[in-house]
């Protein structure tokens, strides 16, 4: 097996092109590679945070084509063709989102570790769903983690955010 | 920390056995990921070679005919619980699969790869094989049906052969006044218990298919207690559930871990049953 590993161990480059907050990015990655290194040391974003590392806590959650992934166990070659949406890329112009806003407004964070992705599955929430319920909102970010706030004012951020997002709409 | 391998990415099923007959070991499917990646990060598991077969074309479409619902190995739990088809045909399956993980695994996650991967705690097998699903895998040149009661053999293990891919998972439509549920009980991120039942409702129940999983290596039918309840009008079947929660129980070869101890999984059982009976009917 040892010698075997060995004999494979010469790199295999994959292409890939993708789209990562709005800019086209071309790279090449192997295929062990993870999206969340990629994107955190490679092309310097770090607002997606490595956590649990095992898909549970959601703290390293991006949007791939707008759906939530987590982003330690995502193989980066898996985003060929597609679009990344990390925290950095969601202010528009300057202009927090109304997600962001909601998060500062309603105090829907403490330490922050968890706030990037809070706020990317709630973008992803409310894309689908404009209008949840509470029970739906909860459902949705149950996999999502947050060991300061006690969700509280987690879900009022999301809830006021969702109502400016639709009077805006 | 993932160490190096090399990805392969064929295009048919015959390439994706052809490979795996090829490297043996040292290769293994990779569809979504979301357990497979989970182990090799933590080096439990090691390849040389990874298989991507997502670019098999095919195994991702969620049919209905001829009294069956055909689900693509490829098809994610979101593609699932959001599938028009299964809200209609196949309820309970739905919701179970609203319930799988989180919103991000079962974004990635595919029910072949669930099945395949035969984590203990998984889902999708124990209701699968009460409602009577067939698995249809395939290998270069040839094809085969294997019941879902027949395809987990223990924990991480499966029926399927070195080299042959599991393509599709073909359900029954129940009848209808075919009743079913799908119950799990844990307090971590997988569940301890899962139970699930499945009877036609004719006056008394007939047809009755009872599962446990979660609790053991591996989900089982559990055909005793489906005799306690078999034939039996609603209030017999109800006043023999007790009975047939504490064989399921047995039958569940609970083992005492971090989820619950031996005794308390199958006792959980018990409860399940009971409830799943309920919820079938309502």
């Amino acid at each position: 097996m040892a010698r075997a590993m060995t004999r494979h161990s010469e790199a295999q480059s994959i292409p890939v092109s993708f789209t990562l907050n709005g800019r086209l990015h071309e790279i090449e990655v192997e295929p062990h590679e993870l999206l969340l290194d990629v994107v955190r040391d490679q092309l310097g974003l770090t607002g997606a945070k490595r956590s649990c590392d095992v898909e549970v806590c959601g703290a390293c959650t991006l949007l791939v084509d707008g759906r939530p992934v987590s982003a330690c166990t995502t193989l980066a070659f898996e985003v060929r063709g597609r679009s990344v949406l990390t925290i950095e890329g969601l202010a528009e112009d300057g202009k927090l989102h109304p997600l962001q806003q909601a998060f500062i407004e309603h105090g829907g964070f403490q330490c922050g570790f968890c706030t990037p992705g809070m706020i990317l599955a709630a973008k992803a929430l409310l894309d689908e769903n404009p209008n949840p319920s509470e029970a739906e909102l909860k459902h949705f970010m149950h996999g999502n983690i947050c060991r300061c706030t006690g969700y509280k004012k987690i879900i009022e951020s999301i809830m006021a955010a969702a109502k400016k997002m639709r009077v805006k709409a | 920390m993932l160490r190096r391998f090399r990805l392969e990415e064929p295009q048919s099923v015959a390439e994706v056995s052809e490979l795996l007959g090829r490297f043996g070991e040292s290769a293994k499917v990779y569809a979504g990921g979301t357990e497979l990646l989970l182990a090799m990060k933590e080096g439990l598991v090691q390849y040389e070679r990874l298989v991507n077969v997502k670019n098999v074309t095919g195994l991702n479409e969620i049919t209905v005919t001829d009294g069956s619902v055909t689900i693509g190995a490829l098809c994610t739990h979101h593609q699932l619980e959001t599938s028009a088809a299964l809200t209609e045909k196949l309820p309970a399956l739905k919701k179970l699969e609203q319930n799988v993980a989180n919103v991000r695994v079962r974004q990635v996650g595919t029910i072949g790869g669930n099945l395949c991967f035969a984590e203990p705690h998984a889902d999708p097998g124990t209701l699968l094989i009460a409602l009577g699903a067939k698995l249809i895998t395939e290998k270069s040149s040839s094809k085969r049906e294997i019941a879902a009661e027949d395809f987990f053999v223990d924990a991480y293990e499966t029926a399927l052969e070195a080299d042959e891919v599991l393509t599709k998972i073909q359900v029954p439509v129940p009848a209808a006044n075919g009743r079913s549920a799908y119950l799990k009980f844990g307090y971590l991120e997988r569940p301890s218990v899962g139970v699930a039942i499945a009877f036609n409702l004719y006056g008394g129940v007939t047809g009755v298919k009872v599962a446990v999983g979660c609790a053991g290596p591996a989900p089982r039918r559990v055909a005793e207690a489906e005799a306690l309840l078999e034939g039996k009008s609603k209030d017999e079947a109800e006043r023999n559930l007790a009975q047939a929660g504490a064989v399921a129980g047995r039958a569940a070869q609970a083992i005492s871990d971090l989820h619950g101890s031996q005794e308390y999984k199958e006792h959980i059982v018990g409860v399940l049953l009971k409830r799943a009976f309920q919820r079938a009917l309502s």
